[in-house]
């Protein structure tokens, strides 16, 4: 909890300086509209639940940019909060700080334990390889990473995780199709992810079933209604490592608000299907993110 | 005798105006084509004009103007989109290879010059749709104009 409110304080206040007119002065913000997508769960650029091959913030080739960000998960028995800050260089590399935690009370009332929350901490890094989202015929292709320590292992260890911590590796390609669909632009991307985390890692990582990394799935579409809407929808494909409680892939459907560079809202309908002996965890999804 | 070559060409000539008619109709009914969305030869013009005075404004990308002749920059711009949304014209200028190289255009530049273009048609009112078709049409030049 302590670690979360300090990220949410560092996310508040790098939200203020988006938000502040001089704040572009060093930072540059001249990419177009959107370009530099939302926080994902996770810290890394892309959407909600899935990255993308772009980088936070609006800084191009010669500048820099970044994002803060608060995001909230609601489902009939989990809530999740986080919040977490990036760092864009020169359009090339991202860097990402994140905490998550999870609140549980109804499984630990299930489960007759004290504890009733996890809290998980997500250090992110994120090359562009080849590619402009817009600009070049192929895709914008990246490589990234997400070291994961999960901090409250007592509940994910009853449930058979195996490690307190592990580190995922994505490659994302993403492209913009300029009036793609009917005149709008199409936005597609695609993900593969090797990894070994239960529930993000917030149920700890590998399992009886399975420990050791495996590749998943992901996409996600959109299309922007105009350089201010985005509507879209992602799918997540999840590992299974643990025989006490099954794991679902996620889904979502998202609605994202780019009203200017300095700021961005998401709202979506998740379905993450069956979450620690919880069936059918259908909710929402709230993000709010500054840029600079 | 008079009257059936009358015939036959008051035939011809109501076949003539029957297929004028079908071409008529078909062209009003068919979209558009990009150049019309644009709103033609003043709705181009119009754009490239709220496009320079957007640029005379942006410290990103001034400079590089001082040097330049606006008006041959006008014109030129105005017969490129002209021809690229499929207008009345034909661009016969040097290739955006040749006009861009040597200058080391910069990916900041580039993009500030395709928002401000964004911000002259969306203050010219021009339809989404017809905003992004000409995008399409020019992303592809990136390549020949960021750092050659």
């Amino acid at each position: 909890m302590r670690l979360t409110t300090a990220t949410c304080a560092l996310a508040w206040m790098l939200v203020a300086m988006g938000l502040s007119p001089g704040a572009s002065a060093d930072t540059g913000r001249s990419q177009l509209l959107a370009t530099g997508g939302v926080s994902t769960l996770e810290g890394s650029a892309g959407g909600g639940i899935v990255p993308m091959a772009v980088l936070s913030g609006y800084g191009t080739r010669e500048e820099q940019g970044g994002a803060a960000f608060a995001s909230h998960v609601h489902t009939p028995e989990y809530r999740l909060s986080v919040a977490g800050g990036s760092w864009s260089w020169r359009n090339r590399l991202e860097v990402s700080l994140t905490e998550q935690r999870l609140s549980h009370q109804p499984l630990s009332n299930r489960l007759g334990v004290g504890q009733d929350s996890i809290r998980q901490s997500v250090i992110g890094a994120k090359v562009r390889l080849l590619g402009d989202l817009i600009y070049t015929p192929w895709p914008q292709v990246s490589l990234g990473v997400q070291h994961k320590k999960n901090h409250d292992f007592f509940v994910p260890s009853a449930a058979g995780a195996k490690d307190d911590s592990g580190t995922d590796v994505y490659v994302s390609a993403t492209k913009l199709v300029l009036a793609g669909a009917a005149g709008r632009n199409l936005l597609l991307n695609a993900t593969l992810r090797s990894t070994k985390a239960n529930q993000l890692g917030l149920v700890g990582f590998g399992g009886d079933l399975n420990d050791s990394a495996e590749l998943m799935g992901e996409a996600s579409v959109g299309v922007f209604l105009n350089r201010h809407w985005l509507l879209g929808a992602e799918y997540r494909q999840k590992p299974d490592n643990l025989s006490f409680i099954s794991e679902d892939d996620w889904h979502t459907a998202f609605v994202a608000w780019f009203p200017n560079k300095q700021l961005s809202l998401v709202g979506a309908y998740v379905d993450l299907g069956e979450v620690a002996t919880f069936p059918d965890q259908r909710g929402w999804y709230l993000s709010l993110q500054g840029s600079f | 005798m008079t009257l059936s070559r009358n015939l036959t060409r008051l035939l011809a000539l109501g076949t003539l105006l029957l297929a004028g008619c079908g071409t008529l109709n078909s062209a009003s009914e068919s979209k558009p084509n990009l150049y019309q969305q644009l709103g033609g030869e003043s709705g181009v013009e119009a754009i490239v004009y709220d496009m320079i005075v957007r640029i005379a404004d942006d410290e990103r990308v001034v400079e590089r103007f001082h040097n330049v002749d606006i008006a041959r920059f006008q014109q030129g711009l105005e017969t490129y989109i002209c021809s690229v949304s499929n207008g009345p014209c034909e661009y016969t200028g040097e290739s955006m290879q040749v006009v861009h190289a040597g200058h080391n255009y910069t990916d900041t530049e580039f993009n500030t010059i395709v928002e401000l273009l964004i911000e002259a048609m969306e203050a010219q009112e021009v339809p989404v749709a017809a905003q992004n078709r000409l995008l399409a049409q020019l992303a592809p030049d990136y390549s020949d104009i960021v750092y050659q």
